[in-house]
């Protein structure tokens, strides 16, 4: 919020700079007293963005929040204000994981879980080991890049339903390699339904996110003065010790942003599993965006969805909070 | 305390828009009238995925709706809707009021869609101007929302499941007639399995299309999947049998191949028409076999089989299936919907749609046409009359398709993976579907 305070409000001597010209220059009246006047001015300039924000994120997330409260059944979505209020009904049941309808959210919670930190990690390693073997420039180095970049730049629904045909038992591409022509496995597995779909889910992930990844560490790389690692080498560090004294500590910052922008948006991935799997998951990758989509849209129960979605809401708000808590105070220290 | 001011402006703000976007989800949907006339030259139309794909829809609707716009200068904007996300775009428009004139719908979810309030009721006064129900097949009505309400839609394409079997395979097989029972279906099926080829395909990664099976052979169990209240009763043990049937076409007897386990996109009928599986079940499958590039010459066409020859709920060969079509209820043009049903439902467009689709029309008038004395069409169409049944007529129906057909779909996984596929397991997987319905 620092960067927000007005300036000109905590200086008292401007205000007093016209009076002391004299009294012969007559007052304009004016609607609005001088402070806020000043104060005022950064905040109507921030204004439509700010509506905008409200109107797009946050009344969505209030209506949402309403909504979780209400029973919100096939019989009133047409008129939701005669949708009657339930207090915290949807939630009792959401949280009961003696129920089943708590106990499968808890274990698509737990699935979403195990499946954001496989596939965050993987997704920085990669990008991370990639952007330092990039940082030498050798022959190709451009087509490389561009190429690693690909899974970003195509659209996620060509990019996924490319995976799913890859992915089918009979005659996709996968199953060929590994079976027919490597000879891995006794039989054909099955990618896209059972336990392998996990597996099969983590992996397209870990496609789609991790040229992010390389390229943001790409840049923060560039940054790295080149003389540090000129003076390393003079007293004799190897490339192990470089990557551990240099590289990593100077990319702190950046992995900070980048490890929490990576755990929102695979933790809330929606559009990954719903292409791969369509609108029943299997229980192995019942990832939670699908499930509370299947409690509201499948189920016509928006108000038992919504509960759910602002548990998970109330969730990623804490990790966050917790995670810039812990990391800033480590920033502050330096 | 500097920033006091300012920060009250922000609130303001922030409380001020708040109100506004709530109050207007509040509004959008309060038009409790029966539609208006504002518009009365335009309707939009929502169509279901019949043909081969949504171009193919374009093409065999947009010349009837030119027919229509010309007769009464009314223009029909149509979009074609894929199947998958049709019902989603209904519950997004019946929540914010904001949707077509006129829909189709699976008649599966008629009770459930007509328990929003979404669509207009059929009454007399409104049937009357289509030519009343009697114009239309008792069964294809009985399909339309529940029994003590007025229908939330008309019949427009009637559909039945049907036995599809590859005449050359089942020769060289030396199978002289299709199966009558479900004991011929297995030995058959087991005759024809072998060599990358199997007796019969299904699809199992398709909830919708599971649920389908599990309430025709629930019938011919004995089962119903709600009781006579409309709760549901998804792990009677008629209901246990009848899944435990289904899914033993791939698990005990193996006569489907392990992969359908996955198939969600019609691969069923391409295995079939391109001589990998003998026998498909579906539903008047003419035009996608065709596509697929086999003739028709090439296949027969079969009632399902039953348990035991007998007739009666236990007789049942396939449910009431079809697409009915539905006024919206906030239509700006009622008039003019209500033309267009009429004009939709009219004997000549019910002999032509029908026609290109395969399907067989609801409209008793439009059936005597050669188009429909297909050795296929002839059979469902006799399925349909004696020995179909609808699906439950009852609000939570849309809930049964989803969760028994997804039940059904975990087991066919579990099969597919090697698996044993037990009586237990699969009343603890129904079970489980059961429980989520209550809260």
């Amino acid at each position: 919020m620092t960067t927000l305070s007005p300036p000109g409000t905590s200086r008292p001597a401007d205000a007093k700079g016209p009076a002391g010209d004299g009294p012969e220059r007559p007052r304009r009246r004016r609607i609005l007293p001088d402070r806020l006047r000043r104060a005022g001015l950064p905040y109507l300039l921030l204004l439509p963005a700010l509506i905008l924000e409200v109107l797009i994120h946050l009344a969505p997330m209030a209506v949402g929040v309403v909504m979780s409260f209400k029973e919100l059944t096939q019989q009133y979505i047409r008129n939701w204000d005669q949708a009657p209020w339930i207090g915290a009904g949807n939630f009792r049941i959401a949280v009961d994981v003696n129920a089943p309808v708590g106990e499968a959210l808890l274990h698509s919670f737990l699935i979403t879980c195990a499946f954001t930190v496989l596939a965050v990690s993987l997704a920085w390693l990669l990008g991370v080991t990639a952007a330092i073997l990039m940082q030498e420039s050798f022959r190709g180095r451009g087509l490389l890049r561009a190429l690693f970049l690909t899974p970003y730049a195509l659209p996620v629904y060509t990019a996924v339903i490319t995976w799913s045909f890859l992915l089918q038992r009979d005659g996709g591409m996968v199953n060929h390699v590994i079976h027919d022509q490597l000879g891995l496995t006794d039989s054909e597995p099955f990618w896209l339904i059972g336990d392998n779909s996990f597996i099969a889910l983590v992996v397209v992930s870990v496609w789609r996110t991790w040229p992010f990844a390389f390229l943001i560490l790409m840049a923060a790389l560039q940054n790295i003065p080149r003389e540090l690692y000129e003076a390393a080498q003079v007293d004799g560090a190897g490339i192990r010790q470089q990557i551990r004294r240099i590289t990593l500590p100077s990319l702190r910052p950046v992995n900070q942003v980048l490890v929490l922008v990576l755990f929102l948006w695979t933790f809330n991935d929606f559009n990954v599993p719903y292409i791969l799997f369509g609108k029943s998951a299997p229980e192995a990758a019942d990832l939670i965006s699908i499930h509370i989509y299947q409690s509201s849209f499948v189920t016509w129960d928006f108000g038992s969805g919504s509960a759910m979605s602002v548990l998970l809401l109330v969730f990623l708000l804490v990790v966050t909070c917790g995670y810039l808590l812990a990391t800033g105070r480590g920033r502050k220290s330096r | 305390m500097r920033r006091s001011p300012a920060r009250t402006a922000v609130t303001v703000t922030l409380a001020a828009a708040l109100t506004a976007v709530t109050a207007a989800c509040g509004g959008g949907s309060s038009t409790d009238g029966e539609g208006s006339n504002d518009k009365p030259k335009e309707l939009t139309y929502w169509a279901s995925n019949q043909g081969t794909s949504i171009a193919d829809d374009k093409q065999k609707l947009t010349p009837e709706l030119k027919r229509f716009e010309k007769k009464t200068g009314i223009k029909v904007k149509l979009e074609v809707i894929p199947w998958d996300s049709l019902l989603d775009r209904i519950l997004a428009a019946t929540s914010s009021g904001q949707g077509p004139d006129v829909l189709n719908i699976g008649n599966t979810w008629s009770s459930s869609l007509q328990a929003t309030g979404a669509l207009l009721p059929w009454d007399d006064e409104h049937m009357a101007k289509i030519g009343g129900a009697k114009r239309f097949t008792p069964s294809a009505l009985a399909a339309t929302g529940a029994r003590d309400k007025d229908p939330a839609a008309v019949p427009i394409y009637s559909l039945a499941y049907g036995l599809y079997y590859n005449k050359k395979m089942f020769k060289d097989a030396g199978i002289d007639e299709p199966p009558a029972t479900w004991d011929e279906l297995v030995k058959d099926g087991k005759k024809l399995t072998g060599g990358g080829k199997y007796g019969i395909a299904v699809e199992g990664g398709d909830p919708v299309e599971n649920s389908h099976h599990a309430f025709i052979l629930g019938k011919q169990h004995g089962a119903d999947f709600f009781d006579a209240s409309g709760k549901p009763d998804f792990d009677s043990p008629g209901a246990v049998k009848a899944v435990k049937q289904y899914v033993d076409l791939l698990a005990g007897n193996k006569i489907a191949a392990p992969g359908n386990a996955e198939y969600a996109k019609r691969e069923t009928i391409r295995d079939f028409a391109t001589g990998k599986a003998a026998m498909l079940l579906w539903q008047a499958a003419a035009t996608s076999i065709k596509s697929n590039g086999m003739k028709q010459s090439e296949y027969g066409v079969a009632p399902l089989p039953v348990q035991a020859p007998g007739s009666g709920e236990k007789g049942t060969r396939s449910m009431v299936a079809g697409i009915n079509m539905a006024v919206f209820k906030n239509t700006d043009n009622i008039d003019g919907a209500m033309e267009f049903v009429k004009f939709m439902t009219s004997d000549e467009e019910q002999r032509t749609l029908n026609a290109a689709y395969g399907s067989i029309p609801p409209v008793k008038a439009a059936q005597n046409d050669e188009a429909f004395d297909t050795a296929d069409l002839k059979v469902l169409r006799e399925v349909l009359t004696t020995s179909s049944a609808p699906l439950p007529q009852v609000p939570d129906e849309s809930k049964f398709e989803t969760l028994v057909g997804t039940a059904t779909k975990e087991l066919f996984a579990d099969a597919a993976a090697g698996r044993k596929v037990t009586t237990d397991s699969v009343q603890k997987e129904l079970s489980a579907a059961q429980q989520q319905m209550r809260k």
